[in-house]
């Protein structure tokens, strides 16, 4: 266990230094989020209408948990690469950890997303969004927003490793990622939603996401009227429980996996 | 100087191998290889494209398991016991693996706390490497900034790094300049004389003839052929004499020219208008077959004395080029 932690601190510490080195990097963790800020407080939202609150505010919340979960992602492409370029094949003839490569990754990964997280504030913060709960809450925020981020890596891990190429892992996350974060409440209230989507945005755990961070930064509108269905109800629980679900599921996945690439 | 005397094996084999087979598919890499390399020795995989030298460095080193067959390493059992093998050998794959982003001081440093080191000994010992092999003045800059060249030692150096007990090299110094793969050759055979055993695979007669105590030929994924390169260059004759022709009807009048010095099969080939002996006394042996050629009135582009090469050791040993076994 000593030396898992050990091995994974090394990976991570590999990971966190090419964050810095690799440019195009920057640009999916720096612009992206600063450009779905910018465009749907300006172009959307002047013609969204939020009853008794600015969509502004309403939608930081559901841009926080979208960018989250794409910045996912980087732990697909990540491996999918390091197995292209035989670096996976150079860990796997040395004596380290077994699982160590997949958990240094995720956990560097989560550095982007803090990165995304503090940007996305900024941006949110200078076109008027403000957190209006307690400073308590709004840490719990975050660290729901990192944690969930943080188990949907160990999915993106096991699609980083099955892929051919790590071209592949966007066309195949997009097709994932995009109803995921659309059919919620991300950027409208999931009561506008017509038929079976209503249900099933209730039901994604983005959406729960989305409203937990939502409650705690005091962003919901005045006039919103309390959640009918159980998981927006109790979206925090419900969120966490997705999380840990999805890691205890996915963690032993990837670590097998990554033991067998190569082998084929 | 390296102290890896206390790392070393002590046991009569580094590598034993029995009966090792793989299959892709159809493709059948391995077709019962047997290897046994004494410690302290090294051992020359030689064969040509797709004969099966990676596939059996990759069982070896625990990358994959074969399909039938048994194999240990410094004693240890591949497919028993891998992660004990892993901490007892060093590895450097056919195409460098190295982390482009990262510094060669980094990626080295790194490696070594993956083999356990700590890390001021890691970044110690990974200087030295890089000092060893003359990129000091590169050790801070991102690989993805290197010739292929200089990845290539760095992903060497890697394999160095824990002066682990036994070596696997897969076609180690391809893509190095003469030099720098000169330098290599020293820094092998210094490990060697430290009784560091290693299995280095090439597609170079001249090399496994430089560094190697025995070499194993293999060919579709067998041995067809093993000894020490003495043995086997006494097979295949010392020397090679070419002559490569204006005409290609003057080629079977060459033939009966050469064949009195002729100690193994006379190679022709008529796309090149080229026909090669092998042949004992070299320099006799020109004088005498010049003479002739010119006495005859036989027009002739090129003509030299050259070393065997691994097409010569296949032609003698299975009577087809290796270019025509693929496939
Ligand atoms: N992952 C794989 N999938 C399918 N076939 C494979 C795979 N790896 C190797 N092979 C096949 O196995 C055979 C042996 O391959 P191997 O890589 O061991 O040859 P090699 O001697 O290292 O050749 P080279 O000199 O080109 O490196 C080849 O026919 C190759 O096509
Ligand atoms: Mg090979």
């Amino acid at each position: 266990m000593i030396s898992m932690i050990r091995d994974a601190t090394t990976i991570a510490r590999r990971n966190v230094i090419r964050i810095s080195r690799v440019p195009e990097v920057m640009v999916f963790v720096v612009i992206q989020p600063l450009m779905f800020v910018l465009l749907f407080a300006y172009v959307f939202g002047g013609s969204i209408d939020i009853p008794g609150g600015s969509y502004r505010e309403f939608l930081i919340a559901g841009i926080f948990a979208q960018t989250v979960v794409f910045g996912a992602t980087f732990t697909a492409s990540g491996l999918a690469e390091d197995v292209q370029k035989g670096l996976i094949n150079r860990f796997r003839s040395l004596p380290m950890s077994r699982s160590a490569v997949v958990a240094g990754r995720t956990a560097s990964d989560v550095v982007y997303n803090l990165l995304s997280i503090i940007i996305m504030s900024l941006a949110g913060f200078a076109v008027g969004w403000r957190i209006r709960g307690s400073i308590l809450d709004a840490v719990v925020a975050y660290l729901l927003l990192l944690f969930f981020s943080y188990s949907f890596s160990w999915v993106m891990a096991c699609l980083g490793l099955l892929v051919p190429a790590p071209e592949v892992v966007n066309n195949a996350t997009f097709i994932v990622l995009f109803p995921l974060t659309f059919i919620a409440n991300t950027f409208v209230p999931s009561d506008s939603l017509p038929g079976i989507l209503k249900p099933i945005a209730e039901w994604n755990p983005v959406s729960t996401l989305t409203h937990a961070v939502r409650v705690r930064f005091g962003n919901l509108p005045a006039e919103t009227p309390e959640p009918t269905s159980w998981p927006l109800q109790n979206a925090m629980l419900y969120s966490l429980g997705w999380a840990i679900l999805l890691i205890v599921i996915f963690a032993p996945i990837a670590t097998r996996l990554y033991q067998r690439t190569g082998k084929r | 100087m390296d102290n890896s005397s206390g790392n070393n094996y002590v046991g009569e084999f580094a590598v034993e191998a029995s009966g090792l087979s793989k299959h892709y598919g159809d493709v059948v890499a391995l077709d019962g290889l047997e290897l046994s390399v004494p410690t302290g020795t090294v051992l020359g995989l030689l064969g040509p494209n797709g004969a099966g030298k990676t596939t059996a460095v990759s069982i070896l080193t625990t990358l994959i398991a074969p399909d039938g067959g048994t194999a240990r390493v410094a004693g240890v059992d591949v497919i028993k016991e891998p992660q004990r093998v892993r901490s007892l050998i060093g590895l450097s794959g056919q195409y460098a693996a190295v982390d482009e982003h990262l510094t060669a001081t980094e990626n080295l440093e790194m490696i070594g706390c993956l083999y356990g080191m700590r890390r001021p000994a890691a970044r110690k010992k990974a200087s030295e490497l890089i000092e060893r092999f003359r990129l000091s003045d590169s050790a801070h800059r991102p690989l993805k900034t290197f010739s292929g060249g200089m990845r290539r030692r760095i992903d060497l150096a890697g394999a160095l790094l824990a002066d682990p007990p036994v070596l696997f090299l897969d076609e180690p110094t391809t893509g190095l300049d003469p030099r720098s793969r000169g330098e290599l050759w020293d820094v092998i055979r210094e490990r060697v004389e430290a009784g560091t055993t290693v299995v280095l695979t090439t597609q170079y007669l001249e090399e496994a003839d430089q560094l190697a105590h025995d070499i194993v030929v293999i060919d579709h994924g067998r041995a067809i052929a093993r000894g020490t390169s003495q043995e086997l260059k006494r097979r295949i004759g010392g020397e090679h004499l070419d002559i490569h022709l204006a005409l290609l009807t003057d080629i079977s009048r060459v033939e009966a020219i050469v064949r009195p010095f002729a100690i193994g099969a006379i190679r022709t080939d008529d796309q090149e208008v080229l026909v090669s002996i092998p042949v004992s006394k070299g320099i006799e042996a020109l004088g005498s077959v010049m003479a002739e050629l010119s006495v005859q009135n036989i027009e002739i582009v090129d003509i030299g004395l050259r070393r065997p090469t691994l097409d010569d050791v296949f032609m003698e040993l299975t009577g087809h080029k290796t270019q025509e076994e693929q496939t």
